[in-house]
């Protein structure tokens, strides 16, 4: 049960709280390079901000984030912005920039980022969004997109500039279900083709499990379980077992905790 | 007793980091290498925005102002006999006080609050964390133009009040009154200085379009990126920006005109 050796990031002892609230105590990580690494777990576990932290928005209170041997929590403003430039985020909402068209979206990285000419800028977009199956969607204004085709443009955003590693933050939620089958094939497709490495962060278990190639397991600031899907189905344990068949209650309650059912209804006012 | 100290004291330290932040942001924005291919068409765009779209509400408010100063000025002045002054009061009140003022806080309702919500609403949609994550300093693509080109139209905004101003008081004194023109303008230009009136007026207008536009894009960074935290910052930009111009318009004014 342990990824491969050649991992592009490393998250080594990772602290990070909310407040009172541990959302990662001393987590390690290792996300293999050129696969399509899931992490996975109930909603609040930070998941998300697991994502923030690899990508320096957020500092840990403790603990590494190596990518390719640099600690991505110490590297100053304008370091920090060059390393963005080896990522590309999938954003939960897409976060097209709404005052641009579909073209200019996905110009945008190219355009701050190269001094490309802008008839090879023209192609590099076209060729993006072919890949995505927007070529013809180049002129519309994000709010005239629907939900899946606004992620589909935001992945080509996201890959525009050949990015290392492209980050997933829950693409499939709220996806109708062909919405939800054409972003898992493009995942794998988009990740074979252009080899770079993924890393999705999602509780859609069976889209999932489908694409991953290593799955991380999150839960009460721990990492619970890890390994590939298959190994996740034998998992012994029954938070994983929880997770992973959907059970409503176990060793994750159902119920927020409350008093006695009887004594509150019965209790005067 | 205790508690009441202690929500105090944290009130206290929450708007003492806000006003670090707040410097923090004005900072990180506009000290950087100047970068004006990049810059100036952003800029240009919020110039628009910003001052272009106010030209409407600045002018209209301006011309009545004016007449209203007109009309009042010429019904206490008659009863002295000195209705000539007319020109005098008006240009004066205009230039020093009125324009700069009211400018401002029109510019914080119509402008200011514009860019509150926008940049709130960046911030809601990702669209500024997913620019950090392009690469690209959202202070320095976002928040600086905005700075920059509120910084550059309330000036030009207050002077353009002033005139059309000016033009409305004549409007009112002259055309319609009937004061003898020569008189009303002479009048003004003898007792209008350029320095002590009109570099004061724009001095004035200037530091109030800094702190109004700094209010404004502070509050939309900084707000908490939901639909109530957005309507809430949007209100505190109005409610910051206002109390702001009529504080600091009385520390000027004590500054420029306090030894007469």
């Amino acid at each position: 049960m342990k990824p491969a050796d050649d991992s592009i990031i490393d998250v080594q002892g990772l602290s990070f709280s909310r407040g009172e609230r541990a959302i990662f105590d001393a987590v390690d990580i290792q996300i293999p390079r050129g696969k399509i690494t899931a992490i996975m777990g109930p909603s609040g576990t930070g998941k998300t901000t697991l994502l923030k932290l690899i990508g320096g928005q957020l500092r840990p209170e403790g603990g590494k984030i190596l990518l390719d041997g640099d600690n991505i929590p110490s590297l100053g403003r304008r370091e920090l912005f060059e390393v963005r430039e080896r990522m590309g985020m999938l954003f939960q909402s897409g976060a097209l920039f709404t005052d641009m068209t579909v073209f200019e979206n996905v110009a945008f990285p190219l355009r701050v980022h190269t001094e490309l000419p802008d008839d090879m800028i023209r192609d590099v977009v076209l060729m993006k969004l072919q890949a995505v199956g927007l070529r013809g969607a180049r002129e519309l204004m994000p709010s005239e997109l629907s939900g899946g085709m606004a992620r589909r443009v935001a992945l080509a955003r996201a890959i525009a500039l050949d990015p290392d590693i492209v980050m997933y933050d829950e693409p499939f939620t709220g996806q109708d279900p062909i919405a939800m089958g054409v972003l898992v094939n493009l995942i794998r497709r988009l990740n074979q083709a252009l080899g770079h490495t993924s890393i999705i962060v999602s509780h859609d278990i069976k889209e999932t499990l489908g694409i991953a190639d290593y799955i991380y397991l999150l839960s009460d600031a721990k990492v619970i379980a890890q390994g590939t899907p298959e190994e996740l189905a034998d998992v012994d344990s029954e938070q994983v077992r929880q997770f992973m068949q959907g059970l409503p209650d176990g060793p994750v309650p159902f119920h927020f905790k409350a008093p006695d059912y009887y004594q509150d209804l019965l209790q005067e006012l | 007793m205790l508690e009441l100290l202690q929500r105090l004291g944290h009130k206290t330290l929450s708007r003492l980091a806000a006003i670090g932040r707040a410097g923090q942001v004005l900072v990180q924005s506009l000290v950087a290498a100047p970068q004006p291919l990049v810059m100036l068409p952003l800029v240009l765009k919020q110039i628009y925005f910003v001052g272009v779209l106010s030209l409407v509400i600045i002018v209209v408010s301006g011309g009545f102002i004016g007449m209203v100063l007109g009309l009042q000025g010429y019904t206490i002045l008659v009863d002295y006999g000195s209705e000539q002054a007319v020109g005098q009061m008006v240009a004066l009140s205009l230039v020093r006080e009125l324009a700069p003022v009211v400018a401002a806080l029109l510019f914080a309702g119509r402008a200011g609050s514009a860019l509150t919500a926008e940049i709130g609403l960046m911030k809601a949609t990702e669209q500024l964390a997913s620019l950090e994550m392009i690469g690209v300093d959202p202070l320095r693509r976002i928040v600086a133009p905005r700075l920059w080109a509120g910084f550059i139209c309330m000036p030009i905004l207050a002077i353009i009040f002033a005139v059309v101003g000016i033009w409305g008081g004549s409007l009112v004194a002259v055309d319609w009154l009937g004061i003898y023109e020569g008189s009303f303008w002479a009048n003004m230009q003898q007792s209008v200085d350029f320095y002590d009136d009109v570099l004061n007026g724009i001095i004035k207008a200037v530091c109030f379009g800094v702190v109004v536009t700094w209010i404004a894009v502070f509050e939309g960074y900084d707000c908490i990126p939901t639909s109530e935290g957005i309507s809430q910052a949007t209100t505190r930009t109005v409610v910051y920006s206002s109390l702001a111009v009529l504080g600091l318009d009385f520390i000027l004014t004590a500054l420029m005109f306090g030894e007469l």
